[in-house]
């Protein structure tokens, strides 16, 4: 075949090829049952596009207007704040009011501390109180404030192998489940998540390991899908678990060591210290506030995040 | 840099999950792509296109498939392999066979004129061709090798999302990397990176000396 006609048809079969594939796996997609990983996919997704966002047009305008003037900053934050949708809601808000433009990095809780210690990041809005007090009493970090709390859960499958529904504390529960080698599913990512469960564990002098203790090294939402998977338990924040739907049960909560306090910090070295301050100002203050604890209510029934703005 | 015993456990598992894959993926390719490149038949075009456009497809959107059809809830659900070893080889092989089958059809090509017409002549059945054939174009089909192994020893979408990187099972080099640098280690994550290289390095010498070989001796 010569090259010409070679590339034509190269060209028109791509094309027909990428049709294809689109409609092939939008179908499969659709077909299992609802509780499929695929339609998890997309619930989270949706769910990540909070009711209470400006539709995207005007936002992308509003950038638009102020991307001449407005300024950029870094805000290095764990992923349950952006899986959430949490931060969907509240960043337009802020946008508009101050043209100053938010970029976030969503990663695990270490790493957005260490891209504040590196000064790769402007702000940092993170949850493991042990390493946010480290971090500012290391002098990396300034302008500390408390914003909002949630609760973490033990959650695994419907039977509950271990009997962790009828446990007292989470402390109790946790050893349920070493006891009868349930399959835990750790984060292992040394993520706040991952931490608060270690700190739970440590609480239960027990040194989880063994074929029934695997460690994913994944975020909450992956972590959620292989606990799914593999009817196992998993240790997991409300805000993620809420928006995905799956055959996973709370099972534990409310306990006081289920708690997950979220703080806010800029970064000592930051180049728009104002912006910065803007930020945080926003977050503890009283319009941020308040949509932190609409954020969710009429999606979930109830808010995902409970305010509590305190500087430390 | 320290080498640890968990290090070796990872490492150990990459080169065992890519060299099952290309294993199995040259078993198929391979005969493919020798069959593609020798023989015309009606519809040839579109295999190839085909072929030639799944070479490029995106390691995420395979680990995507291949985890929707391993899914509890999936097709193949009842086996269990999903976040196995065993269903990371699944999605290395899906990566590397068109690659393998791509490559193998241009080597072939390239020698089909010179050697066909002669061992028609000279009585071979269409297998005993076939054979010969590929063993003449074997330097074509050797870097064909060297191009999938590197793709599938450094490909990470297909393995985090078939594998799930669970520590001690299936978290391999590429898995590693990721969740280092997530947690802040960027040194660790560094470190696997040079590893990762180095074997890439030796891979990759290893078949250039072979190729220069087969050079040397192709002169004599």
């Amino acid at each position: 075949m010569d090259l010409k006609r070679m590339r034509a048809f190269s060209l028109f079969f791509a094309m027909v090829l990428c049709l294809l594939l689109t409609a092939c796996t939008s179908s499969t997609g659709s077909t299992p049952a609802p509780q499929a990983p695929s339609g998890q996919e997309q619930q989270g997704q949706t769910a990540g596009q909070a009711p209470a966002a400006p539709d995207p047009a005007s936002t992308a305008a509003s950038e638009v207007k102020q991307s001449g003037t407005g300024q950029e900053i870094i805000l290095a934050t764990t992923t349950s704040t952006q899986d959430s949708g949490l931060l969907d809601t509240l960043l337009p808000l802020f946008e508009q009011n101050s043209g100053i433009k938010v970029k976030v990095i969503a990663v695990g809780t270490g790493q957005a501390i260490k891209l504040g210690e590196d000064g790769n990041a402007d702000v940092v809005l993170v949850h493991s109180r042990k390493s946010e007090d480290e971090f500012v009493a290391n002098g990396f970090g300034i302008n500390a404030y408390d914003v909002m709390y949630n609760q973490f859960y033990i959650v695994g499958p419907a039977d509950d192998p271990a009997g962790v529904k009828s446990a007292k504390s989470a402390t109790e529960a946790l050893s349920r489940i070493a006891e009868k080698k349930a399959t835990f599913i750790s984060r292992g990512d040394d993520s706040g998540t991952d931490k608060k469960e270690k700190s739970i564990w440590k609480e239960a002098s027990i040194t989880p390991e063994g074929n029934w203790y695997l460690s994913s090294g994944q975020g909450m939402g992956a972590t959620l899908q292989m606990a799914d998977e593999k009817n196992a338990y998993t240790l997991t924040d409300e805000a993620t678990f809420l928006s995905r739907k799956m055959n996973l049960q709370v099972l534990k909560q409310g306990d006081e060591s289920l708690l997950n306090p979220y703080g806010i910090i800029q970064v000592k070295t930051t180049s728009k210290p104002d912006a910065a301050e803007k930020l945080i100002q926003f977050f503890v203050g009283e319009e941020g506030q308040k949509a932190i604890s609409q954020f969710g209510a009429d999606k979930y029934g109830k808010g995902l995040f409970v305010p509590s703005a305190k500087k430390r | 840099m320290i080498i640890t015993p968990e290090v070796w456990e990872v490492v150990w598992l990459s080169l065992k999950v890519t060299t099952t894959a290309i294993l199995l993926g040259s078993l198929i390719g391979i005969p493919l792509g020798a069959f593609l490149g020798l023989y015309s038949f009606p519809g040839k075009g579109l295999a190839v296109v085909l072929i030639y456009t799944c070479m490029g497809l995106p390691p995420v959107l395979v680990g995507v498939v291949v985890y929707l059809l391993l899914s509890r809830y999936g097709p193949l659900g009842s086996l269990g392999l999903l976040f196995t070893p065993e269903a990371m080889v699944i999605a290395q092989v899906v990566l590397v066979t068109p690659i393998l089958a791509g490559l193998s059809m241009s080597a072939v090509q390239s020698k089909e004129r010179a050697y066909w017409e002669t061992a028609k002549s000279l009585g071979a059945s269409p297998a005993q061709m076939v054979l010969t054939i590929v063993k003449e174009a074997r330097k074509g089909i050797w870097s064909g090798v060297a191009a999938a192994y590197g793709r599938a020893i450094s490909e990470v979408g297909a393995v985090m999302l078939v594998g799930g990187n669970i520590e001690h099972h299936t978290r391999v080099m590429t898995t590693a990397i990721i969740l280092e640098t997530r947690m802040g280690n960027f040194t660790s994550g560094l470190q696997l990176g040079v590893v990762l290289l180095f074997i890439s390095f030796l891979f990759n010498s290893f078949l250039v000396m072979g190729v220069l070989q087969q050079l040397k001796s192709g002169r004599r």
